[in-house]
């Protein structure tokens, strides 16, 4: 067992390496991913390793870059788009979800583009509301993609190897926040992939289950392990891929715990974690809950600038760790 | 293919698809007025000398993406006309099965990458296909066929300026048919000449009669041969018009009746078959033959297409995916 301990921007570009390595035809084209070595410095020495050929830096041009990655695909090649922020894909939105989410499906089954769509997404950054949002149920919400949150560079690696093998298009969100920090687990050497569609159970309790995405997975583990020393015990829940969606790990958890507390950073209104929620209130497993169910999410604002109105936007540790006291406590 | 004077076979190609063109229109605008099609559909008429001028500069191998009045570049790259029929008709041997319709026909084995229901749509994924080609060293050229209102869409800016810069074997190939659905160029755009836009992007604008098979032939090869030899993108602006309405709800209340008639005197058709009878290519008979044989391959189309079976809900779920490979 290795124990290497690699933060998600080396688990991201250790993955895409392995990519380049398998296949010629996995190329990485995006603004400022070559000498620059990306934004957030995630492809990083990948244009000296690899060339200018299969680390093609773009204008800034996101509509054209996501178009030429649907061509490109269409037409044999497997390219990794990098978007530089989320928001920006609001530029591409035509290419992303009019076209390469319905080709497959629209063209009869004739064509299929195996293009993989990374963006960095989330607040923190004191970047303010045009470079901070979650929109992962804008991409949710179309049929056609499959949408990849990871919450560690051990799952960012395994997840994005499939998601490059994957002959459908995939947006794999990467939050910012987690590029520069090492993951709790070691990152497995080679090329050790995940599959998509696959819930992880991160730790288990008998009290309450948590269901959280991307930065929200470690800020709950943190108020686990607090709350486990006081013998409060939570299983969380990680859905790594929210669409497909893996319910079964959750049903499963709460008929043990019978209390369930779903948490998401991006705003609340008609956000993805709401369909854990609804996918919960329908199934057979609904009878096991004994307490309401919990959502903390971001507030229904734009993220504003000020570090403190930018905390307030979004649950932090003692948020999670307050929802999670309050639900055990008051149901029993 | 080749020039279409160069022997009485390309020739014949020419006259005979443009034939198979204006005659699909033709049986779609039937078949839709006996209420046997539904949703909607974008004709060509009058615009037939295009795709097929520029499809004749084309091998198989080479791609296209088209638009929503798409049906002539797919008859043109060489489609099964069955097969495009029976799509319109919601049949199961359709292209797409019955789930895209007449805005959506793809035909991989021609080298189609499919029409496209969103203005401007095809373009940068067109610019992807002619990059895969550069990386891939294909030796084939991308085409884009695309109207003029596509060329103020930001998808043409981004799409021309990526071409340029990475000088792909592309062509953009815009159908200057004079009108956005409504908007007449002269609204649209503040210049004259929309093939002045290339100089925009460092490359070549070229204007062409639409109408003529021969002249959109001679730039649709020279662009052909510049790309392929490592040139880069030409922009070829094709000057041509829809008779009919955009789509069926069009009333023409934007143009003149007079308008209309002076363009149905420029008939591309008519005009390819006095040249080559003048060039002693073809004969009247020949020619005549050629428009038969269109006319029953349509209906043959027709006659098959109503005939088979509709499509079924039945595994409409996974059809979204393609299937991960074990």
């Amino acid at each position: 067992m290795s124990d290497r301990m690699l933060t998600m921007a080396e688990a991201v570009r250790e993955a895409m390496s392995i990519a380049f390595d398998e296949r010629p035809e996995v190329f990485l084209l995006g603004e400022d991913v070559g000498i620059y070595g990306g934004a957030f410095g995630v492809s990083g020495d990948m244009y000296h390793r690899y060339g200018a050929e299969r680390v093609l830096d773009t204008p800034i041009a996101e509509l054209g870059i996501v178009g030429a990655a649907v061509g490109a695909a269409l037409s044999g090649m497997r390219p990794i788009v990098e978007i530089q922020f989320s928001d920006f894909t609001a530029q591409a939105m035509d290419q992303i979800a009019n076209q390469a989410a319905k080709i497959h499906f629209m063209l009869g089954g004739a064509l299929h583009v195996p293009m993989v769509l990374r963006t960095p997404q989330g607040s923190g950054t004191g970047a303010a509301a045009q470079h901070s949002q979650n929109l992962e149920p804008w991409f949710a919400s179309v049929p056609g993609l499959k949408v990849v949150v990871p919450s560690n560079p051990a799952d960012a690696k395994g997840l994005l190897l499939s998601a490059i093998d994957d002959p459908n298009p995939v947006i794999f969100l990467e939050h910012k926040l987690l590029y520069k920090i090492p993951g709790r687990d070691p990152v497995p050497e080679g090329a050790t992939r995940i599959p998509l569609g696959v819930s992880k159970v991160v730790r288990e309790g008998k009290d309450l289950t948590i269901v959280a995405t991307g930065i929200m997975v470690n800020k709950s583990w943190e108020v686990a392990e607090k709350l486990a020393a006081e013998g409060i015990t939570i299983t969380l829940i990680d859905p790594r891929t929210i669409s497909p969606l893996d319910m079964g790990p959750v049903f499963e958890s709460v008929e043990k715990t019978g209390r369930l507390m779903v948490v998401q950073e991006g705003p609340a209104h008609a956000g993805f974690i709401n369909e854990v929620i609804a996918q919960m209130a329908g199934s057979s497993s609904f009878g096991s809950l004994i307490a309401p169910i919990k959502r903390l999410a971001g507030m229904n604002i734009p993220i504003p600038y000020a570090p403190q109105l930018e905390k307030a936007a979004v649950p932090q540790i003692d948020d999670i760790e307050a929802a999670a006291r309050e639900i055990v406590k008051n149901w029993r | 293919m080749g020039h279409p004077l160069s022997s009485p076979e390309h020739a014949r190609h020419a006259l005979l698809y443009m034939w198979r063109i204006r005659k699909f229109e033709e049986a779609v605008e039937d078949l839709f007025g006996r209420g046997m099609m539904h949703g909607t559909m974008h004709l060509s008429i009058g615009q037939e000398a295009s795709p097929t001028g520029m499809c004749m500069a084309m091998t198989l191998q080479d791609q296209i993406t088209s638009t929503h009045r798409g049906h002539g570049h797919c008859i043109a790259k060489g489609a099964d006309l069955t097969r495009m029929i029976a799509e319109l008709l919601g049949k199961k041997i359709g292209y797409c099965g019955g789930r895209g319709g007449s805005m959506h026909i793809a035909d991989v084995e021609t080298g189609n990458l499919g029409a496209n229901g969103v203005v401007g749509g095809g373009i940068p994924i067109a610019a992807g296909a002619a990059l895969a080609s550069k990386m891939m060293k294909r030796g084939t050229v991308a085409v884009s066929f695309f109207g003029d209102g596509a060329m103020n869409e930001g998808a043409f800016h981004e799409a021309a300026n990526l071409a340029a810069i990475w000088q792909l074997p592309m062509i953009l190939f815009c159908e200057n048919n004079k009108y956005g659905m409504s908007s007449s160029t002269e609204k649209a755009f503040a210049i004259d000449n929309l093939a002045d836009r290339g100089k925009g992007y460092g490359i070549p604008g070229v204007n062409v009669d639409g109408n003529d098979v021969v002249a959109v032939y001679e730039v649709a090869q020279a662009a052909v041969d510049r790309a392929k030899a490592g040139d880069g993108p030409t922009l070829i602006i094709a000057e041509t018009y829809r008779w009919k309405g955009h789509s069926r709800s069009d009333k023409n209340l934007y143009r003149t009746k007079e308008e209309i008639e002076e363009w149905r005197t420029k008939d591309p058709i008519p005009k390819f078959i006095a040249r080559v009878i003048e060039e002693g290519i073809l004969t009247q008979e020949q020619c005549d033959e050629i428009q038969n044989e269109a006319i029953e391959a349509i209906k043959a189309a027709v006659n098959e297409a109503v005939k088979a079976e509709s499509a079924e809900p039945s595994g409409l779920l996974d059809a979204v995916f393609k299937a991960v490979s074990a």
